[in-house]
């Protein structure tokens, strides 16, 4: 390793800018930064950090890279730039309208928004913030923020723990706030250094003397705080990562109509929907008369629940065997909560075709009623019996469309357009079948002896429960707690220094601080009126 | 009742700011007129428009309680009462940086940037609405009373940055530094336009009412009629309109196609607007003073220190950085997964918040690391406070998304 000699013997690490020995600062002009080559930046004291020392191999070129925070700079802004582009147009998952195809989501663009939307979607802006480049910038952030905590921490550490108390006089002057007495004090130099410390320390500073030297030094603690908030910071980005991890991340969305139970996608639980509810503001529970024009607010979005543990879930092909677990209703911002899986309440299709009602008619015997007939649309009885007449279910279409093929079909599992083939026979021997679809029938037979008269269908609600799964939440919360307490830290309270110092019959003081000029200065112009001292402190860089 | 009242409170914390104002301009701007003595002249009329800020302040105050006791929620879940509230934060961040830095022309300029934002909010639609269920969590209301107090210190900052490039942009002769310190202004001057121009003519009465087919966004995608109605004349109607009531102006054209969603067109309209009437109002402002309106402003803060006009602005974004990334970031997350299900979304209000984050962010290092001081930190709070106003006007009313209030 490289050395450095001082005018005082001692021989310095390379980077080094206060001789470790006397304090003196140390001959610059070789550095690269052109910013240090005036005074020495008092950031770590002087201390040599590893980026400012290796310059060789690769690695080195790498440490230096995401140790310097001009780098860092330009990964904030680009990343900044990029976040914006990503807003101009809404992202994939923003889209309005239903695009169930990668062309539509193409179309989608291209049609709304021209020319503009085409390129858009060309160069990946719908998903921006899922692209590789964009992760890509997050881990360089990540990256640099370990690197430069690295590369800082431990020249911080011993620059802060073994303050300088006796400085060269060129330290002094070198100091942005500087003053010191004309001409010879004649004061006795122990009383007023005594004197000194008091009024300092009556302004919050801690007292270091030695010999003809005093230091006053003030919340220290406080250049700890960049350093904790970019651990914060990368608790905080290790927490999202750590969202890929298998079973750390779940999201998935189910529908469950009123009183029924389904599984929980990929989880051993069930949910039931006891019941759904949308409530909204009455005319007098408003503060004031709002001329809504017909117009409601609704109010809660609810659904009471149930969740279950099916205790078979391990064993494949087994009945499963529920266990209530928890109850209770479901509300926006207020999820259902068990152990880490959480259900939302998300979603809903309201006033939604259950059953179809019917009652049975014998037209042989004067129209009369024999009794109802009602089909489940979602899991439609398969046979009923009606007095002595029997009804079958032979086809159910719940969303019906004829095919290409001629034949009938169905466009979904949701009953949007039911269609029914039912048999109806009777003790009597007469076999009837009928169709239903769109409100008519279809009788196989010319004149059928039994018909259905259409009633009020049951209508059910529909609940969209979203269940989220993120163990890797309180682990993110915690990195953004430790990054308040360190931005806090640094941004609420400044590290100062005053040094008091009695050379050749003079007293000079300086001050340093990392920010907030202002404040030191006041302190330091207090405490030079309480000690009675002609000292008029210049500040480097002001006329 | 008690809205009345809190209503009457805003008008009055309204009105004390503007007198606060005169009082400020008085204090800075008179202090070389004849047989005064400038010191006690800008202490004496100082300290009046000090004290008359803080009755403002109070009463502002009063009317935050009384609509909150009125409404059960926190005066902040629609642009109306948010914009209101943000002039509440940015007088508070005011009066707390005054406390510390005891500048009188200070106030001269941020009282009249909440004057602006107080005005900006009377343009919005006031009763009180009540909660719809996504709104109905306190994390919501302490996610925005608390990112609205960053943002408002925040403000403070942008107004001392503009106070230093004020005070140090030499006016000698046309530079960059002063074009674009004129289009700051001129930036300024236009959201004053806009503001007049909206409540004129809200008083008016004068609409245009277009009427155009559009597709449902409701997943059927079915065509629909529907009505658009102009508060301001029309210059640009929507794509393939018809008019159904005659306004005060025939358009001079159509908004492009792809402005689709209903109020597009209608919002291009007003930012026509807005920029013309900046623009008047900027050059008759040149033709009074006859010198740039910087220069003009010059003498006001001539007598100030620049570098604490600096530290004043670094002040207000070190104490506003911390409290921005609590409300905006860390409670908004927190809301996020109790609502939605998930800490974040890259919704577009969201990732602006982020934005003002990482520019703040870049801002400090380039402070700490780089010695950027002064000026360049200046422009810095200044692009900062535009970026700021972005998030809150621009993504609320041109990008839809999950956050944006309803309304104009
Ligand atoms: C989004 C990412 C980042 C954020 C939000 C952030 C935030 C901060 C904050 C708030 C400070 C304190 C500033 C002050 O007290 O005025 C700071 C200081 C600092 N940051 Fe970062 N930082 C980030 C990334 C980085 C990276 C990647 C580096 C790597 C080079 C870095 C290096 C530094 C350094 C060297 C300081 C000064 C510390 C000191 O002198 O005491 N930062 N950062």
């Amino acid at each position: 390793m490289d050395t450095r000699k001082c005018e005082c013997g001692h021989t310095n690490p390379i980077g080094t800018m206060l001789c470790e020995s006397c304090g003196k600062p140390v001959d610059f002009r070789d550095t690269h930064d052109a910013q240090q080559q005036a005074f020495p930046d008092m950031r770590y004291e002087g201390m040599a950090r590893r980026s400012q020392t290796y310059s060789r191999t690769i690695i080195d070129r790498i440490w230096n890279f995401f140790s310097s925070v001009k780098v860092a700079i330009y990964l904030i802004v680009i990343t900044l730039i990029a976040a914006a582009v990503g807003t101009i147009f809404p992202q994939q998952i923003y889209i309005p309208v239903p695009v169930p195809t990668e062309a539509d989501v193409a179309n989608f663009y291209a049609d709304t928004y021209g020319k503009l939307g085409e390129v858009y979607y060309l160069l990946g802006f719908h998903n921006l913030y899922s692209s590789w480049w964009f992760v890509l910038l997050l881990v360089m952030i990540g990256t640099s923020l370990v690197i430069c905590s690295l590369d800082r921490i431990i020249p911080l550490y011993k620059a802060l723990s073994k303050p300088r108390v006796n400085q060269h006089r060129s330290f002094l002057t070198g100091q942005r706030l500087f003053g010191e007495t004309s001409s010879e004090a004649a004061v006795d130099t122990e009383a007023f250094m005594t004197k000194a410390a008091e009024q300092l320390g009556k302004k919050g500073y801690r007292i270091y003397r030695e010999g003809d030297s005093l230091m006053a030094e003030k919340a220290r603690f406080s250049r700890w705080g960049p350093y904790i908030n970019h651990i914060g910071l990368i608790l905080f980005l290790l927490g999202v990562l750590a969202r890929n991890i298998p079973g750390f991340h779940l999201d998935q969305f189910v529908w469950v109509r009123e009183g029924q139970t389904v599984a929980v996608p990929e989880t051993p639980y069930y949910v039931k929907n006891e019941n759904y509810q949308t409530v909204y503001w009455d005319e007098n529970e408003m503060a004031q008369n709002l001329d809504l024009q017909g117009k409601v607010i609704p109010k809660t979005y609810r659904t009471d629940a149930i969740l279950y543990l099916n205790k078979n879930a391990d064993l494949p092909g087994a009945e499963p065997d529920l266990v209530e677990i928890q109850k209770g209703p479901i509300v926006v911002n207020h999820p259902m909560v068990y152990e880490d899986l959480a259900l939302y309440q998300s979603g809903v299709r309201e006033m939604e075709l259950g059953a179809l009602n019917f009652v049975l008619i014998d037209s042989k015997a004067g129209n009369k009623a024999l009794g109802n007939l009602k089909l489940d649309l979602y899991s439609p009885q398969t046979e009923q019996q009606i007095g002595n007449v029997k009804v079958r279910v032979i086809e159910y279409f719940p969303d019906f469309i004829m095919g290409t093929d001629g034949k009938p079909a169905t466009k979904s599992n949701q009953p949007q357009n039911p269609m029914f083939a039912l048999e109806i026979s009777a003790d009597n021997g007469t076999k009837e079948k009928l169709v239903y679809l769109q409100g008519g029938f279809i009788s196989d037979t010319e004149n059928p002896r039994y018909a259905l008269d259409i009633k009020m269908p049951d209508l059910i609600d529909i609940t969209g429960l979203m269940v989220r799964k993120d163990k890797a939440v309180p682990f993110i919360y915690f990195g953004a707690f430790i990054f308040m307490v360190g931005v806090v830290m640094g941004s609420y309270w400044q590290h100062r220094r005053i040094w008091v110092h009695r050379e050749d019959q003079r007293i000079l003081m300086a001050g340093h601080t990392n920010k907030n000029w202002f404040g030191i200065r006041r302190e330091m112009e207090h405490v030079i009126k309480a000690l009675e001292i002609p000292i008029l402190i210049q500040e480097k860089g002001k006329s | 009742m008690l809205i009345t009242v809190s209503n009457w409170l805003l008008n009055a914390a309204f009105i004390l700011y503007v007198i606060s104002t005169i009082f400020f301009v008085v204090a800075v701007t008179g202090k070389r007129w004849s047989g005064r003595d400038p010191k006690e002249h800008e202490r004496r009329f100082g300290g009046i428009a000090y004290t008359i800020a803080v009755l403002g302040f109070l009463a502002q105050a009063g009317y935050i309680v009384c609509r909150w006791i009125a409404s059960g929620h926190s005066p902040t879940s629609n642009m109306f009462e948010f914009m209101a509230f943000f002039d509440f934060c940015i007088i508070l961040a005011y009066l707390i940086l005054y406390r510390i830095y005891r500048i009188t022309a200070l106030g001269a300029f941020v009282i009249p940037l909440g004057i602006i934002m107080l005005a900006y909010a009377y343009v919005f639609p006031k009763e009180v609405t009540p909660l719809i269920p996504a709104l109905q969590s306190y994390w919501l209301h302490i996610h925005v009373t608390t990112a609205a107090l960053g943002e408002g210190v925040l403000s403070v900052g942008f107004a001392s940055g503009l106070m230093y490039l004020i005070r140090t942009v030499s006016q000698e002769r046309a530079t960059k530094s002063t074009r674009w310190l004129e289009t700051v202004i001129a930036v300024v001057l236009m959201l004053i336009g806009f503001i007049l121009m909206d409540s004129t003519y809200a008083r008016l009465d004068q609409n245009t009412v277009f009427e155009m087919q559009q597709q449902q966004m409701d997943g059927a995608g079915q065509m629909k009629n529907v009505q658009v109605e102009y508060t301001l004349p029309a210059i640009v109607a929507p794509n393939g309109s018809t008019i159904i009531k005659e306004g005060p102006l025939t358009p001079i054209g159509e908004a492009p196609a792809w402005m689709e969603g209903k109020d597009a067109a209608r919002k291009l309209n007003t930012m026509i607007w807005s920029v013309l009437s900046g623009l008047v109002l900027y050059g008759i402002l040149r033709l009074i003073l006859r010198k740039r309106i910087a220069a003009a402003l010059q003498p006001s803060v001539s007598g100030i220190d620049p570098e604490l006009l600096d530290e004043i602005s670094y002040r207000a974004v070190a104490i506003g950085y911390p409290i921005f990334t609590l409300g905006a970031l860390i409670f908004a997350m927190i809301w996020a997964e109790e609502a939605w299900g998930r800490f974040w979304g890259w919704d577009p209000k969201e990732t602006w918040a982020l934005i003002v984050w990482l520019f703040y962010s870049a801002y400090l290092h380039l402070r700490l690391s780089r010695g950027w001081i002064g000026t360049k930190s200046a422009w810095m709070s200044v692009i900062g406070f535009v970026i700021i106003l972005i998030t809150l006007v621009v993504v609320n009313l041109v990008i839809a998304g999950l956050h944006s209030y309803a309304g104009v």
